[in-house]
């Protein structure tokens, strides 16, 4: 179940991976290339490792925000979540340690669990606000955006929510698994997860039906509206998985945690070819999408270009790739 | 009639990556005629047409504008040469008024200023002249389909065409919007304007056709004088061989009541009584916004009911949600394939899928691609879409493939009852026989079958019973004998012979 493009036979290469993947491989190929002859620190092994455990968070995110954009919709208010349950998750873990001193991973699981009931509520009130009532992904989304983020600040009184259980910091922001990050782990089992929901389950593909178009959707006997509420809850929960995560990485509830990601995730996805028209996009080249981002961000570092620049080169980067996107959508729909 | 055609095409290619779209085609056309392409889907009259509009660009040969050769980039390029096209797709903006419309990039006025009176004005006295009746102040969206298609047409006609290209301009008329487009084409005529005229239906076309090419394949069969030939000789000339009689025998074996309406109303739907039955095709005809679409978009939950039951096999299903009354049996195929009907930028494959997903392979919440996948292939088999169409996008298929592809998903699901709602709109002579047969073994096999259609010789030819809507009632039901064109005609409008 994907992209639409078994057509097309005698076209040549490029044009076909163009069609394929988007304009995801063009970019990487030449980021390697200028960031390789920009810094000789880029191209290691160990700093590629480096980016690749960076780019965990934004992938996660990216995830989430694929879901929304397959169904037709965007989400910028997956900052906003990942800001809110960081506040809630710490804020509830900091009041549960001493009513259950003898039982901290007690505390944590119940800081957890608030964390992700407030991303539900966030991700149900954007689901019943787009599928119900029928308002524009991005009006709603902002708004929700505005509302949770001073939520966050309001809960807190703008100060970060410090003294959290040690264990949560490290087993989840600095633990290993087998050698491996814990936080590469719960990406790489959602990657997984939703690899297996988009290309195998029913809802996946009602998701990609939905996004492509909704109308014969609903004469396909497809439930429209409960489509879209998950596609909504499933971005706002993992947004909010990243956001416990983030929060074990810093040992504090910040509200300022997320701030420019929902417009990185979306120009990861856009970059791998999920399309802003819905209905089309691959989860294994957004997984590739996420650790571009981060590869061109690592790799502006090291060439020294300053982070005022590097939100100039981003916006533009995202730009782009909607440029490419368009270009992409025609030469679907017209075989050329 | 002058010596040189006003055009006139030299070998004219257009070639796409693995298919030639059209194929060194040479064809004339002469001042002050109307001249109908005719063919199968595929068989590259859009091709043609699309390259004399300037909407696309040959990939050899050349095209000649009164003995001039002339390289059309846009459509802008073709119409500065006199050059104006009706596309099938509409080009309507619809928040904007008609004349709105009509007059847009054009509108008169001062500087920057527009003199919305002169052009309401201006927009009128075309309509009127014309023949077409449509408010001029209306937004476009509230218009009717068939209002929408005047519109369309009176803004080619707003240019002061020397060749005027319909496409299908029928499609959505009723009989008596088509006389009127067809007076207005002979008076164009008159004044020497030629006309391309693109249709399916001869019975229509042999009334205002001069002469008819026939293209097959995207190659051009023939050109002949519509005087010296006939039905039989154009359908086959078409086809490449004969289709005797595209509507099967279907056999009445009326059986158990499935679906009981009972004096359903609904927005344009004022009490409407229908029964449908196992092994009966039930036609239902009348004028486009008669509500005979509505009655039925209101049954599958598409738009609200306001009053009235619906029984199906004695259970009340009145106000179900569409996913419900699909899933109890009844399928809506829908008018507007491209609207409503198909995820275009999928391939066939993945729109057919998404129905047996949901419908008759909807086991547990995992999918298994190649059971799917087997599944399907069956259904196309039966709805005869030929295999190198099924991993194409749909959006390049032609109208006719894509009607396939569409009824291919009604098969998708268990049903009893398949309500075709205008199921050959934009469709070849050759696929509308295939969906006839399907039709008819859907009713023979014991099934219920409704047809929707404007097309009267559709609902005539196919239906054991009509229904003749009429302002959202029911006008008249017509059995055995009774089916015929005068009679129906005779319904569709209220006793003092006015239509709505």
């Amino acid at each position: 179940m994907t992209t639409a493009t078994d057509s097309a036979p005698r076209n040549n290469l490029l044009k076909r991976m163009f069609i394929r993947l988007g304009v995801l491989p063009f970019f990487l190929g030449i980021a390697l290339i200028v960031f390789a002859l920009l810094s000789d620190k880029f191209l290691t092994v160990q700093n590629l490792v480096n980016v690749g455990r960076q780019s965990v968070y934004l992938i996660l995110v990216s995830l989430g925000q694929m879901l929304v954009l397959i169904s037709g919709g965007f989400d910028l208010s997956v900052g906003t979540v990942i800001a809110l349950a960081s506040v809630v998750s710490a804020s509830v873990m900091v009041a549960m340690a001493p009513v259950f001193p003898d039982a901290v991973w007690l505390a944590i699981a119940i800081g957890a669990l608030a964390g992700f009931g407030s991303a539900l509520v966030v991700g149900g009130i954007n689901g019943i606000g787009v599928a119900v009532f029928g308002v524009s992904p991005f009006i709603m989304t902002l708004g929700v955006s505005s509302v949770g983020a001073g939520l966050a600040l309001f809960l807190t009184g703008g100060v970060p929510v410090s003294g959290l259980p040690y264990a949560f910091g490290n087993v989840f922001g600095f633990g290993r698994l087998w050698g491996v990050p814990v936080p590469v782990i719960a990406a790489a089992f959602c990657v997984l997860a939703m690899w297996v929901l988009m290309a195998r389950t029913r809802l996946g593909a009602q998701i990609y039906a939905v996004g492509g178009n909704i109308k014969a959707a609903h004469l396909s006997a497809i439930n429209t509206r409960r489509t879209l509420m998950i596609a909504y809850i499933l971005c706002s929960l993992i947004a909010a998985l990243t956001g416990l995560l983030l929060t074990a990485r810093v040992e504090t509830g910040e509200a300022n945690l997320g701030g420019t990601i929902a417009l990185e995730s979306i120009a990861a996805c856009v970059i791998a070819g999920v399309s802003l028209r819905g209905g089309l996009g691959r989860v294994e080249t957004v997984v590739l999408g996420g650790f571009f981002i981060i590869l061109v961000q690592n790799g502006m570092n090291l060439a020294q270009v300053s982070s005022y620049m590097q939100m100039v080169l981003l916006g533009a980067l995202l730009i782009l790739a909607v440029i490419f996107d368009q270009l992409r959508y025609r030469m679907i729909m017209s075989g050329r | 009639m002058t010596d040189t055609p006003i055009i006139q095409t030299r070998a004219l290619t257009r070639a796409y990556p693995g298919v030639i779209a059209l194929n060194r085609v040479d064809f004339d056309l002469r001042r002050g005629e109307v001249h109908v392409l005719f063919g199968e889907n595929g068989a590259g009259k859009s091709t043609l047409i699309s390259l004399l509009a300037g909407a696309n660009t040959p990939t050899d040969g050349e095209i000649l504008v009164d003995g001039r050769n002339v390289q059309f980039s846009t459509v802008a390029d073709a119409q500065a040469a006199g050059i104006f096209t009706v596309f099938q797709e509409f080009s309507l903006i619809p928040t904007m008024t008609v004349a709105q419309n009509m007059f847009l990039g054009r509108e008169p006025g001062y500087g920057p200023f527009t003199d919305h009176r002169a052009m309401r004005k201006s927009a009128q006295a075309l309509l009127d002249s014309l023949g077409f009746d449509v408010p001029v102040g209306e937004t476009v969206v509230h218009l009717s389909r068939a209002q929408q298609q005047m519109v369309e047409i009176a803004k080619a006609f707003h240019g002061d065409p020397k060749v005027l290209i319909l496409d299908e301009p029928t499609a959505s008329l009723t009989d008596r919007e088509v006389d009127h487009l067809f007076a207005t084409i002979l008076r164009l005529r008159e004044r020497g304007v030629a006309i391309i005229y693109i249709s399916h239906r001869i019975n229509e076309f042999e009334r205002i056709a001069d002469r008819v090419t026939v293209l097959r394949d995207g190659a051009y069969i023939g050109t002949t004088a519509m005087a010296d030939t006939d039905e039989a000789t154009l359908v086959e000339m078409m086809a490449g061989r004969a289709i005797r009689d595209i509507y099967p025998d279907i056999p009445h074996a009326p059986g158990d009541v499935l679906l009981e309406v009972k004096n359903l109303t609904a927005w344009g739907v004022r009490g409407a009584s229908v029964t449908a039955r196992r092994g009966e095709v039930l036609g239902m005809a009348g004028l486009v916004g008669a509500g005979k679409s509505r009655l039925f978009r209101a049954i599958m939950g598409i738009q609200k009911i306001h009053g009235g039951t619906v029984h199906w096999k004695g259970r009340d299903i009145t106000g179900a949600p569409t996913r419900h009354v699909i899933g109890a049996g009844i399928h809506y195929l829908s008018s507007d394939r491209k609207d409503e009907g198909l995820d275009l930028a999928k391939s066939s494959w993945q729109n057919l899928e998404i129905d047996l997903m949901m419908g008759r392979e909807a086991r547990g919440p995992m999918i298994r691609p190649r059971a799917l996948r087997s599944v399907a292939g069956d259904i196309f088999e039966k709805v005869e879409l030929r295999d190198s169409y099924r991993s194409q996008v749909v959006a390049q298929l032609s109208g006719g493939n894509q009607q396939k592809v569409l009824f291919a998903k009604s098969f998708g699901h268990d049903t009893d009852l398949y309500i075709f709602d205008e199921p050959t709109v934009g469709v070849d002579m050759g696929t509308r026989a295939a969906l006839y047969r399907l039709i008819g073994d859907i009713a023979a096999s014991g099934k219920a079958v409704i047809v929707i259609s404007s097309d009267l010789p559709e609902v005539l030819n196919l239906s054991h019973r009509v229904l003749v809507m009429t302002e959202g009632r029911i006008s008249a039901e017509l059995t055995g004998d009774a089916r015929t064109e005068d009679n129906v005609l005779r319904y569709f409008f209220d006793d003092n012979g006015e239509s709505a």
